[in-house]
């Protein structure tokens, strides 16, 4: 196995340095090169491939439209292959061979942590569109995905509610790294500030790729024989397949059991067979089905993009919240260099801050004028039949994002700001 | 007299119309418009009602399929569409085309519990047992106060003991929290007659405590409450066992089926094949065309792809198999090392190539129909369909490789070169074509496993990757050479991974078990069963 992945480096590396020569070829063009850094292959292709799509559809709009400050912008795509070391090596290729001005990219926390070294060392802009445990504030990047107080906060308190079915057990599973962990530690220290039992709290993990969820679904069982349970699941990657498809198999309704996601979109249970899923839950900032004008203009140009790129999955296109956020991410940025008049770094950033976008999800969305973070709507959806979902609960306006849960010790001290300047 | 014929068929056309209209226009408005809390109020007039010809509207509302116009519209249209054609909910008249602007009609988690409870209240007066008995049994988790009175009159007129008895229990759960202290006792004692999971929660409920204070006062209560729970705890408990021991033997089944293969091709012959799990890989995408081909040209069959997947997934591996052993393995007989490097580039090759045909990303094999879901086989214990069906797969795949070995000519010829090459080929025993037939058949039996992997995990380039260290430890640990080593071996890896897994969780469990087996080799390196006899001094 080892020998294995030291080939695997080597064949990158080699491609690295062939796709750099390159790079400086193209250099001689006028255009702003950007860069897209999603996993095309290993576990997290399954989530991050349509988020590279629906960049370069992005991208491909803004040049449409004339590009950026009169010059075309030209993505550069590469492909970390859901492999978190390889994702920091990828990004310094961006920056400093290809000199992208900005990345679009990352899906995982732990891939998040692994460039932003990167970014901030080589004082570089990255837009990372998903959900995420928030503890972190960077001056390079720029959050277009929820904060725990935009998602995991409000899905825990709607199941609480007499409406969700007044949860009392909850098992926290997830897979095992940073973001699932964190967002673990802080949904336990806000059930436990709601007067729920540590004995009340089961916390599971499994590894990258874990496709046996047969224990874990008899233990959700077993557990749930104490009193209403609900599911808070934090899987990550195509292990999302197997467990839905267990869960359907093994009978555990969303009835009985709710399990509600917080990685699982409408481009993730394509394939599974949804029917006994009906009901099981997952919240987002967006659903497919939300009915509004911008929403319909969006999913439009996504059916054509896909077609036109003969793109697997064309036959039945199907948008979900990352890669909303993603689109948003890719039109401010355009925004503010245009505001900004400069792409660079320290003369955009303060562009950005307030940049506002009409988005799909129906309102505007705001960034924040000093947290690097979207103020976004929580919307709570249901599985139907159709692997669509129902909006059964949403906030009435956007949320402005916490990055710091007051729910971890220590976090009231920090600022609502980057640190560096 | 023309008059009086109209005036006679309008108004047998009105009663008509009036029987159709299965639930009052008031309530469906509330089920339609209403709030959750005004959609439950409306659900137990109807249960209270106990109107049968209700049963397809409520229906209809826990399958997503009515639609309404928007609250704002003056003229409110409320229909149950399904296939395209709506039927118009008041009067039950067909309408078409459909109108513009409808808009579905939500439900959440909580008013689908109670249509579904709403819907077995209705259906415990169905003239077909079987109808009875299914809506008794959904009943029993989720009953409530309000329907006592209905129970009560089922209760009477049900003439079927097993029916009789179960909602006699579900009776005796509702009554635990209300009525006098008598009453209370009898129906705690008759809960320990159910072995329903929602019992327990019932009886843990009475048994909690709020700070320092029992919610329940009456010692006496809860001390039957607690004879009873562990009563039904036993009873469940057994279940859980065996729940376990059937995942641990679906883990077996497929270890076993992956590692099976390997068995020949290493076990037997001895090449170190690090390509193994890429031909399981090859075996899973063979599936995915044999289905891709069948949607596209007999979709009809569609539920039968699998049984043309199997010999094809075989056929495939096996060829790919041959191929390997003709081009690339025969030069390196008795070279292991070699053999190792060679066939893990083949690997990388065999990835690479499915990663440029078919993409990077994971590809979808559907379930047939009749492999989704699963049997009840005790309250709270369900075997899924697609489980017990690889267990039976593995258990045939494993019959006819032990007949093709101990019953067959080619079966012989196997055994003879692989024991002494030399004496075979001096008694005309064609070697050479021996051993590529016996790699394509390993292989062929990895392609099975790919065909049955495919239909619980995810197909992708890396597919075999997550198998390879699987199968090696399988037939290792099960003693090189020998078949029914390696049935024990998958067995037992399979088994105490799940009772593992069960204690420690996935990732421990994973640990725990590599470093048996790597203390277990270092103890007997021959594994669970050596080969006797001269081959094994070799």
């Amino acid at each position: 196995m080892q020998r294995r992945s030291f080939l695997k480096q080597l064949t990158v590396s080699v491609s690295l340095a062939v796709a750099g020569m390159g790079a400086t070829l193209a250099q001689a063009q006028e255009t702003i090169k950007v860069g897209v850094l999603h996993s095309l292959s290993g576990t997290m292709a399954i989530s991050e491939t349509v988020l590279k799509d629906v960049a370069l559809m992005a991208i491909d709009e803004i040049n449409a439209k004339g590009g950026v400050l009169g010059k075309k912008l030209e993505p550069v795509v590469v492909d970390p292959a859901s492999n978190w070391p390889l994702f920091a090596e990828k990004a310094r290729q961006l920056i400093s061979k290809d000199k992208v001005a900005v990345t679009f990219g990352c899906w995982t926390s732990v891939s998040r942590k692994s460039v932003l070294p990167v970014f901030e060392e080589l004082n570089s802009l990255l837009f990372y569109p998903v959900q995420y445990e928030g503890e972190e504030l960077s001056k390079n990047v720029y959050y277009t995905g929820a904060a725990p107080n935009q998602q995991a906060i409000p899905a825990v308190e709607y199941l609480m509610s007499k409406e969700g079915g007044g949860a009392k057990r909850w098992v926290l599973l997830g897979t095992d790294y940073v973001y699932p962990r964190t967002t673990n530690k802080i949904l336990r220290a806000f059930l436990k500030s709601k007067g729920v039992d540590d004995k009340d709290i089961d916390e599971k993990y499994t590894p990258f790729g874990h496709s046996d969820y047969q224990t874990i679904v008899a233990d959700i069982k077993k557990f749930a024989q104490g009193g209403k349970t609900a599911v808070v699941s934090t899987i990550n990657g195509d292990s999302n397949v197997p467990f839905y498809k267990e869960l359907g198999n093994a009978g555990l309704k969303a009835k009985d059991v709710p399990v509600v996601a917080f990685s699982v979109g409408e481009e993730e249970l394509r394939g599974v067979d949804t029917k006994p899923l009906v009901g099981h839950l997952a919240a987002w900032n967006y659903f497919m089905s939300v009915k509004n004008p911008t929403n319909d203009e969006f999913k439009k140009k996504w059916a054509a993009y896909a077609k036109a790129k003969k793109l697997p999955g064309a036959d039945k296109p199907l948008t979900n919240d990352p890669m909303e956020a993603t689109y948003i991410g890719v039109h401010m940025w355009a925004q503010a260099a245009a505001k900004a008049k400069s792409i660079e770094t320290d003369k955009i950033i303060p562009a950005i801050n307030g940049q506002t976008f009409k988005a799909p999800s129906g309102l505007t969305a705001t960034m924040d004028a000093k947290n690097h973070h979207l103020h976004k709507p929580v919307l709570i959806g249901e599985v139907k039949a159709d692997g669509q979902f129902n909006v059964v609960w949403k906030t009435k306006g956007p949320i402005k994002a916490q990055p710091w849960s007051p729910f971890i010790a220590g976090n009231d001290k920090k600022k609502d700001e980057p640190e560096k300047k | 007299m023309r008059v009086v014929l109209r005036l006679f068929l309008q108004c047998v056309l009105c009663l008509a119309a009036l029987s159709a209209q299965a639930v009052s226009p008031d309530l469906l408005q509330k089920l339609a418009y209403g709030e959750a809390d005004d959609k439950l109020a409306a659900l137990a007039l109807i249960v209270a009602g106990a109107d049968e010809s209700a049963i397809p509207l409520l229906q209809a509302l826990a399958d997503d399929s009515v639609q309404a116009s928007p609250d704002t519209r003056e003229k409110k249209i409320i229909l149950i569409v399904k296939d395209g054609k709506g039927v118009d909910a008041v009067t039950g008249k067909a309408v078409e085309p459909l109108s513009e602007g409808l808009e579905d009609v939500v439900i959440n988690n909580r008013v689908r519990k109670e249509i579904t409870t709403a819907i077995a209240a209705l259906k415990l007066a169905s003239p077909d047992k079987a109808v009875r008995l299914a809506a008794a049994r959904e009943l029993q988790s989720n009953a409530e106060e309000s329907m006592l009175p209905a129970l009560a009159r089922a209760v009477a007129k049900e003439s079927d003991p097993d029916i009789k008895n179960l909602l006699a229990l579900t009776q005796a759960s509702i009554q635990l929290s209300t009525g006098d202290k008598p009453a209370r006792m009898a129906a705690i004692s008759a809960l320990a007659a159910s072995n329903n999971p929602s019992t327990k929660t019932l009886l843990i409920g009475l048994l909690a405590k709020k700070g320092n204070e029992f919610v329940e006062p009456d010692a006496d209560i809860r001390a039957a409450a607690q004879r009873s729970l562990d009563t039904v705890q036993s009873k469940l408990s057994t279940g859980e066992r065996f729940g376990q021991a059937f995942t641990g033997i679906s883990l077996g089944s497929i270890l076993l089926l992956a590692a099976l293969g390997l068995a020949i091709t290493y076990g037997l012959m001895g090449v170190i094949n690090m390509a193994h799990g890429e031909l399981i890989m090859v075996g899973a995408y063979s599936t995915y065309l044999v289905q891709n081909f069948f949607k596209a040209n007999l979709s009809g069959a569609f539920d039968w792809y699998l049984l043309a997947a199997v010999p094809v997934s075989f056929a495939v591996a096996a060829l790919v198999g041959m191929l390997l052993e003709r081009g690339v393995i025969r030069f390196l007989y008795g070279r292991p090392l070699e053999t190792l490097l060679a066939t893990w580039g083949i690997s990388l090759m065999l990835i690479q190539a499915c990663r440029s045909i078919f993409g990077a990303q994971n590809v979808q094999v559907e379930n047939p129909v009749w492999m989704s879901g699963g049997v009840e086989v005790m309250a709270g214990i369900i075997l899924p369909y697609n489980r017990i069906v690889i267990i039976v797969f593995a258990l045939f795949v494993l019959f006819m490789v032990w007949v093709m070995l101990t019953r067959t000519r080619l079966g012989l010829f196997v055994r003879a070169v692989t024991q002494n090459r030399g004496m075979a080929a001096c008694v005309g025993v064609p070697t050479k074509r021996i051993d590529t037939v016996a790699f394509g058949l390993g292989s062929g039996i990895a392609g099975l496993a790919g065909c049955a992997l495919s239909q619980i995990g995810n197909v992708g380039p890396d597919l075999g990757q997550s198998y390879i260290v699987d199968s090696f430890m399988v037939v290792v640990l099960g003693g090189v050479g020998q078949l029914a080593g390696t049935v024990y071996a998958a067995m037992g890896l399979g088994i105490a991974n799940k009772f593992l897994e069960g204690v420690a969780g996935a990732v421990l469990a994973k640990i725990c078990i590599l470093v048996f087996i790597i203390i277990f080799i270092q103890k007997r390196p021959q594994g669970i069963f050596a080969l006797k006899g001269r081959f094994a001094d070799n």
